[in-house]
């Protein structure tokens, strides 16, 4: 044998060398990815948590002026019937200076689309500063909600109106089933 | 072992890195040049299979603790709530069940392995016997965690060893309701079992990273037993050892798979699915298969032995069979450590490896079961057709006299032409003596298979004989039976005697082979042939 | 070693063949269910059937504490919805079961089935309002309603016997689904005081009694006989899937995974080979 076809013969052997490691290499990576991904799939919600996801409120108990707490996937929801005074106000700051813009109109929408009600506004219990849940304080400031935890104001929809608060408090996603009862989720 | 490190870092960071923490240097001169006999095999590769099989049950325990409950009435359904509701929760969950049984599996391996090669010989010493603390720390973790889906299974198994625990002398009782921390098991213990099953698996960890330090000091032994002598009797570790370490742990995993997927409960037993019931204890009760040679170890002494009563002596003897196992290296007086070049010990360690299959097998038979027996369970009834019964009440002065009266009592009922006479004793010194005077005696003779046969015989025998006869004198011979206990007793004695006699004399007297200079030797010459 | 080993093995399995042949106990009959092979798979329409004997029969004394009506509507169950496109109309079908490929699944929240079978059962609850015991419609999300609040009372109400609970009850029996199946189909007819004669049952008499008979559950579909035997086979078809809901996925992951590890294995084979080359040992 030449030493040219060795040398040929020897690189041959490195190619089919290197396709095998490469090879062998690839599928234990892509193994190992595979494997990984139940582990990370486990720490989403699980199957009963997930069927807890919608709450159905009655509203024909709660009276003009009442607020109620509902539970939603583990946090609290305020649904709250609004006296004319507090949709009045609400509507009438509308075009105020707000933080986070936006009509009362638009936070009375239900989740497909439909407008809400102007006496039932539904929202997430959650400040949007960190978290706690703020208190409706009549006669405060804004009329409406007041967070303990760090200071923030909201009106009487539920916009943040000064404080650390960045954004106005969430409006839960719900639809009306009924005349008297929303579905939250 | 190693010798001076061979590592040369390249770039300006690990360069700088190796001057204040030389982690890469360390990896490289463990995991990458280290010298590996060349002449290593398969048994070889279980090291590599057991890192795995942590590292399984660290990560899928870790991620069950996530959604386990230890709560005596939430266990046994959170348990369920992740094999029906939790993502991949049924893949994870069955990971760590059979991930158990494989572990040991390979465990045991790894350990027959080492008794083979006499891998516990100097200068090896401490790293078998950090290899038997990581066995007895595996056994306790898997009974811990056995009980935490708080199934029948889990509730009696923690009852019993707890109890086990218990019949110690001095500190038994204390152990037992420190390891309870009540009257029973119950929700402290299984809060505890949790909290211990989550902790020892890490304490495995480290003691793992001992047993491999030991490793690196004194170097492999290999299927010859033959020191390395030169640099031609090894292979770097990586890639040759690392490439069929991963070789075989695919291989691993395809069994560990087969289990996963398509027999999950098969290790398992049907009445852990029972939730934990403390007024019933389910009808047959074993431990995990893994654990079943020492479960026969223990229930082999249904004897005493002088001052030491059958349970403790169970109990002692099964600890006794994993503390020996610690004193191997010494119990062995072998120069030869592989018993390639040890016929004789070959044998005896083929015997050994079989009796330790036979201990798991008795383990889980009912110990009552006969195996063989000399003849049949037999009875004679014998009773008397016609003649006339007669019936008299007698006292006997005092309890001491009581047999020498009734059978005077018999001798004279005899004499008045009794063909039979039957006492019932009422009291402890008053009986009465019934008698059939003429007659003809009748005899039936019965045999059967089992004891309780025999008394279903002997029932629908006296049914069919009726009123005919006023009593039956039963005769009942029990043939020489060999029972599962019997077998158990016998690997039992074998299992000791290996350690404590025949592995220290065969040392001293056996003539071994011839064993090669060098670990190449026979290496070449295997492939000159 | 190898050697060793391998006598060893053979001796081990010679014992355990002697074990089995010693073995007393009458043990039920195999019965052939879909399920049974490596590969096998439920059959639906059997699981669904099973369903209704459960809720008209087995759920006046039997709970079955770990299901939930949505369980029965979640991807692998016997009522799972799929939005299918029927390819003639260009239309979105529901299908029950399991589609032959695509459909989009309806979560069982929003499963119309479901909602139907679970606001058929009233299910106790506190009302939020008041504080007080009240029934209600039961819930998607509401686990299967059990026949009596505590065991006091299911033994009170059964003449001291427990009625197990059946959520696991395939895999908490020795023979498991073949077990149910004979125990079912057991009954000789003779009884003793409140025990009745069952010659799969451990000690023979059982405190339940023959719980299926002719006729007895109307069934929909009318091709499928209405006897004993077809509705103890269907039952256990249900409590199988209850059991072990995950196995159709479980078996389909293990083909992938085990096919997977073999290629991967044959690669790692080659490249040890490959290192090895020109290595003597």
């Amino acid at each position: 044998m030449s030493a040219a076809t060795n040398q040929a013969h020897a690189g041959e052997e490195g190619t089919r060398r290197d396709f095998i490691y490469i090879a062998a290499g690839a599928a234990a990576a892509v193994g190992a990815a595979a494997t990984i991904w139940p582990f990370i799939d486990q720490m989403n919600p699980a199957a009963d948590t997930l069927a807890l996801s919608t709450t159905e409120v009655d509203l024909s108990a709660v009276v003009v002026g009442q607020q109620i707490k509902v539970m939603w996937q583990g946090k609290p929801v305020f649904v709250r019937h609004r006296t004319a005074a507090e949709i009045a106000a609400a509507q009438r700051d509308d075009y105020a200076n707000l933080k986070d813009p936006q009509h009362d109109a638009e936070r009375l929408l239900q989740e497909n689309g439909q407008p809400g009600k102007a006496e039932w506004l539904i929202l997430q219990a959650s400040c949007t500063h960190l978290g706690c849940v703020p208190t409706f304080v009549t006669g405060s400031s804004y009329g409406g909600w007041f967070c303990p935890c760090h200071g923030s104001d909201y009106d009487t929809s539920g916009r943040i109106r000064r404080g650390p608060a960045p954004r106005n408090l969430d409006v839960a996603p719900y639809v009306f089933v009924t005349d008297t009862s929303i579905r939250i989720g | 072992m190693s010798g001076p490190s061979t590592y040369e870092p390249k770039t300006a960071f690990t360069r700088w890195l190796d001057k204040r923490l030389p982690i890469i240097r360390f990896g490289y001169d463990s995991f990458v040049a280290y010298p590996t006999p060349r002449n290593l095999n398969y048994w070889w590769t279980f090291g590599a299979i057991l890192a795995l099989c942590l590292v399984v049950q660290i990560v899928s325990g870790v991620v069950l603790a996530m959604h386990y409950v230890p709560h005596v009435d939430y266990a046994f359904a959170s348990v369920q709530r992740i094999e029906r509701d939790v993502p991949y929760g049924w893949l994870i969950q069955n990971m760590h069940a059979v991930g158990a049984s494989m572990f040991f599996l390979a465990v045991y391996l790894h350990m027959f392995k080492g008794l083979y090669y006499g891998s516990y010989k100097a200068p090896r010493e401490v790293l078998w016997i950090l290899g038997c603390i990581i066995y007895l720390l595996m056994v306790a973790t898997a009974f811990l965690g056995y009980s935490l889906p708080w199934g029948q299974m889990s509730f009696w198994a923690a009852t019993v060893i707890t109890n086990l625990i218990g019949a110690l002398p001095l500190v038994g009782e204390g152990l037992k309701n420190w390891l309870m921390g009540g009257f029973s098991v119950d929700q402290p213990t299984l809060n505890r079992f949790f909290s211990l099953h989550y902790l020892l698996p890490f304490v495995i960890a480290g003691v793992v990273a001992l047993h491999i330090w030991a490793l690196h000091e004194s170097g492999q032994n290999n299927p010859t037993g033959v020191d390395v002598k030169s640099k031609a009797d090894t292979v770097p570790f990586t890639p040759h050892a690392t490439i069929k370490d991963l070789f075989a742990v695919a291989l691993f995993l395809i069994l560990f798979s087969v289990f996963i997927f398509y027999m999950p409960d098969a290790l398992g037993h049907a009445d852990n699915f029972i939730p934990a019931n403390p007024l019933q204890t389910p009808p047959e009760i074993v431990p995990e298969w893994y654990l079943l040679p020492f479960y026969a170890i223990l229930r082999a002494f249904d004897f005493n032995i002088g001052p030491i009563d059958s349970k403790l002596a169970g109990v002692l003897a099964m600890f006794a069979s994993i503390g020996i196992l610690f004193l191997l290296p010494w119990l062995d007086t072998s120069r030869v450590r592989s018993m390639r070049y040890r016929p004789v010990a070959r044998q005896f360690f083929l015997i050994f490896v079989v009796v330790c299959l036979v201990l798991g097998w008795c383990g889980g038979q009912n110990p009552a079961n006969i195996l063989a027996r000399s003849g049949d369970f037999t009875a004679s009834l014998r009773w008397v057709e016609g003649g006339q019964t007669t019936t008299q009440d007698f006292t006997a002065p005092s309890e001491q006299q009581f047999e020498a009266t009734a059978a005077s009592m018999r001798e004279t009922m005899a004499g008045r032409g009794a063909t039979m006479t039957m006492v019932s004793r009422a009291g402890a010194t008053n009986a009465t003596i019934t008698a059939v005077i003429g007659g003809t005696e009748q005899t039936r003779n019965l045999s059967a298979y089992s004891v309780e046969a025999l008394e279903e015989e002997i029932i629908a025998a006296k049914a069919e004989i009726g009123a005919g006869a006023p009593f039956f004198v039963i005769e009942r011979n029990t043939p020489m039976t060999f029972t599962v206990t019997n077998l158990s007793q016998l690997a039992t004695l074998y299992y000791f005697l290996f350690f404590l006699v025949i592995l220290p004399i065969l040392g001293l007297r056996e003539t071994p082979g011839r064993v090669p200079d060098t670990i190449a030797k026979p290496v070449l010459a295997k492939e000159v042939a | 070693m190898l050697r060793a080993f391998s006598s060893a093995a053979v001796a081990w399995l010679a014992l355990v063949g002697v074990a089995f042949a010693a073995g007393e106990a009458e043990h039920p009959e195999d019965h052939a269910f879909s399920f049974d092979s490596p590969l096998g798979s439920y059959d639906m329409a059997a699981v669904q059937r099973g369903f209704q004997v459960y809720q008209q029969v087995c759920a006046a004394c039997h709970a079955m504490t770990h299901l939930s009506y949505r369980h029965l509507g979640e991807r692998g169950g016997p009522f799972s919805l799929y939005m299918v496109r029927n390819h003639e109309t260009g239309e979105m079908e529901p299908y029950i079961g399991k589609p032959h490929h695509g459909g989009s699944f309806v979560s069982p929240t929003e499963n119309p089935y479901l909602r139907a079978i679970a606001s058929g059962v009233t299910i106790s609850d506190i009302d939020p309002s008041t504080g007080q015991p009240v029934d209600r419609p039961g819930r998607v999300s509401d686990r299967f309603r059990s026949p009596f609040p505590n065991e006091i009372a299911a033994r009170a109400s059964n003449g001291g016997a427990y009625p197990v609970d059946l959520s696991v009850i395939t895999k908490a029996r020795h023979y498991g689904a073949d077990y149910i199946y004979a125990l079912l189909t057991g009954y000789t007819g003779a009884s003793e005081g409140v025990l009745y004669e069952n010659r799969y049952f451990p000690g023979g008499m059982i405190a339940m009694a023959q719980p299926l008979n002719e006729g007895q559950i109307a069934y929909s579909d009318p091709n499928t006989p209405q006897t004993v035997e077809q509705y103890a086979a269907d039952v256990t078809h249900f409590l199988q899937w209850a059991a072990d809901p995950h196995m159709e996925e479980r078996k389909r992951l293990g083909i992938m995974v085990i096919a997977f590890l073999l290629a991967l294995t044959g690669l790692l084979f080659l490249a040890y080979k490959q290192v090895w080359r020109g290595e003597s040992h």
